[in-house]
């Protein structure tokens, strides 16, 4: 009989204290986080020594409360590992440091992962991965195309130039009076509206797979400062149907094109703006007629940033025999590249 | 009985070791390298030359600051770590407890171990040494230099200064406290972490769960954000 194996994860690279226990690399034997967002609300946006803060508070809680839910000890854990970067420095240093502890108390190995592995990988504990694949990464800091020739293999073929989508959702949604995290707030009032409004779609060069954000949302601003000017009202509901529809169309076409011209077996959906009900639905159309690619969409808890997906990522990176040293930092601007070879 | 003792909260990096009555081995460091990368290694390195491992340890104490909020963090982050995975008691102790302790046992006056927090501020505290106990006069706390000072100028105690920020802060004090002020050598400005392990030593431990650095300061968006609030309910 084969041993089991399990790997415990920890992320802190943003606003959330997480902790989760992955048996045999796709399934969830723990997953806990401690979101702090209710603490950043009153701020319109996460504040880094506040998280940081809040880290140091809930960092031993949630790790006992992981190893409680799957009603393990440190003896049956065959490697601790952390999310590395990219983050928020001081944010990423507790769970870098906790990790370390552990995995020296204990003598386990420490396996590093980048965050965008980890959203990646979050789609192994829904299906097994098909190679070659895509993953369309969008978050609140992040908007990726990575192409996947085989496990643990990453090549960035575009991102964005600027914002990332999740960072326009929400400046959109502050233009528009609504509270911290606006992405929601937007793609909700987006299906009462209709996109009349004609915002730009930044396509860049011809062949690019990068994005840009920062243009449309200064097309957003602008529209509504000059129909301020001249006293007329703009319906909400519209302008971010418009402003949905432009940065979909753009995702979703850059996305068709590479999947196509990479001549993928999957394409996955990674980070917090997969929860968005206009890209899913989007998404879904456009790859329902494409038979040869299969689109796997996390459900919303694993698009999330979490430690599942940190400790599902961390089970292939123990297994091509990646490891790091108890002198392992937090890299706020770490390259996903870094662990192909 | 085996203390692990750790210290990241300002420049100086430092882990001791104390067994019963006797202190196996301590290391510092004053650098401006990165806490993170180095105190793991330092911790593992001089546990390993005194031949001990980690499930030897019966207790963690820990320098919980004032001083650098990351670097507080770093060492509070594994030292809670470590006595939650082991299942020991942690404590923890001043920073600036740290220093008073290492300088003033036979020192006949007050102790006032600083750090400079810019902008003209300094974190310190004053305390005592009585019948060979070390004690408390003044709450560890975030002040402008030259307050203190006059504040010192009053008592009737010499006072000795210590801490690596000092020649940040020397001429004023001296201008202000006059002759009642001594300074402490190079030598002692760094607070040791066997001093550390000995505060701690007869301390019973804390919940591991809720311990948390003492900041003394607020984080700047809270103390904003307090402000504004205050102004807004007072109309
Ligand atoms: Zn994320």
């Amino acid at each position: 009989m084969i041993k089991d194996q399990y790997i415990l994860g920890i992320e802190t690279s943003c606003d959330e204290t997480a902790v989760a226990i992955i048996k045999n690399g796709r399934e969830i034997a723990a997953n806990v986080v401690a979101s702090q967002i209710e603490s950043h609300k009153r701020f319109g946006g996460v504040v880094p020594e506040i998280a940081s803060r809040h880290h140091v508070e809930q960092m031993t809680i949630v790790i006992e409360e992981a190893l409680n839910q799957a009603d393990l000890t440190f003896a049956e854990i065959d490697a601790i590992t952390v999310t590395e970067g990219p983050g928020l420095v001081g944010a990423l240093l507790i769970g870098v440091n906790a990790a370390k502890a552990l995995a020296f108390a204990h003598n386990i190995p420490l396996v590093p992962v980048h965050h965008i592995a980890g959203h990646i990988y979050a789609n192994r504990l829904v299906t097994e991965m098909k190679f070659p694949l895509l993953a369309l990464v969008v978050s609140g800091g992040h908007t990726e195309l990575v192409y996947m020739r085989e496990h643990g293999y990453f090549e960035v073929i575009g991102e964005t130039r600027d914002d990332a989508a999740g960072e326009a959702y929400d400046k959109v949604a502050r233009t528009l009076n609504m509270p911290y995290p606006g992405g929601p707030h937007i793609d909700r009032l987006a299906h009462e509206g209709s996109p009349t409004i004609d915002l730009p779609r930044a396509w860049l060069e011809e062949g690019s797979y990068d994005f840009s954000f920062s243009g449309l949302k200064s097309a957003v601003i602008n529209t509504v400062h000059n129909a301020e000017q001249r006293g007329e009202t703009i319906a909400p509901e519209d302008l971010a149907a418009s402003f949905q529809a432009s940065v979909i169309e753009v995702l979703v076409k850059k996305t068709e094109r590479a999947v196509d011209e990479y001549g993928v077996k999957q394409l996955l959906v990674a980070g917090g703006v997969a929860a968005n009900k206009g890209l899913r639905s989007a998404l879904e159309k456009t790859f329902s007629e494409k038979a040869e690619v299969e689109l796997v969409i996390p459900p919303l808890a694993l698009c999330t940033d979490n430690a599942a997906m940190i400790a599902a990522a961390g089970s292939i990176m123990f297994e091509k025999g990646i490891r790091a040293g108890l002198s392992l930092n937090a890299n706020p601007g770490l390259d996903i590249e870094i662990y192909n070879d | 009985m085996t203390i692990l003792a750790i210290d990241t909260s300002n420049y100086a990096l430092g882990v001791s070791l104390l067994e019963e009555n006797q202190v196996l081995g301590e290391y510092i460091t004053n650098l401006k390298k990165n806490h993170s990368v180095r105190i793991m290694p330092a911790i593992q390195t001089l546990m390993k030359d005194c031949e001990r491992v980690p499930g030897d340890l019966t207790k963690i104490v820990v320098a919980k600051g004032p001083g650098s909020y990351t670097g507080v963090r770093i060492g509070v982050t594994i030292a809670k770590t470590l006595a939650w995975t082991l299942n020991i008691p942690l404590v923890g102790i001043s920073s600036l407890e740290i220093l008073a302790s290492g300088t003033g046992r036979y020192f006949d006056g007050y102790v006032s171990p600083l750090f400079d927090a810019r902008r003209g501020q300094v974190y310190t505290g004053l305390y005592q040494f009585e019948n060979g106990q070390l004690s408390v006069v003044e709450q560890d706390q975030l002040v402008m230099a030259v307050d203190w000072a006059a504040k010192l100028a009053e008592m009737t105690k010499p006072i000795l200064f210590v801490g690596n920020d000092l020649p940040l802060h020397q001429s004023k004090l001296e201008e202000i406290v006059g002759t009642k002020a001594f300074f402490a050598s190079i030598t002692e400005h760094n607070p040791r972490p066997s001093e550390l392990a000995l505060l701690g030593r007869n301390k019973d431990g804390e919940d591991v769960h809720t311990f948390v650095p003492n900041y003394i300061r607020l984080a700047e968006a809270e103390a904003k954000w307090l402000e504004a609030k205050g102004k807004n309910s007072n109309g």
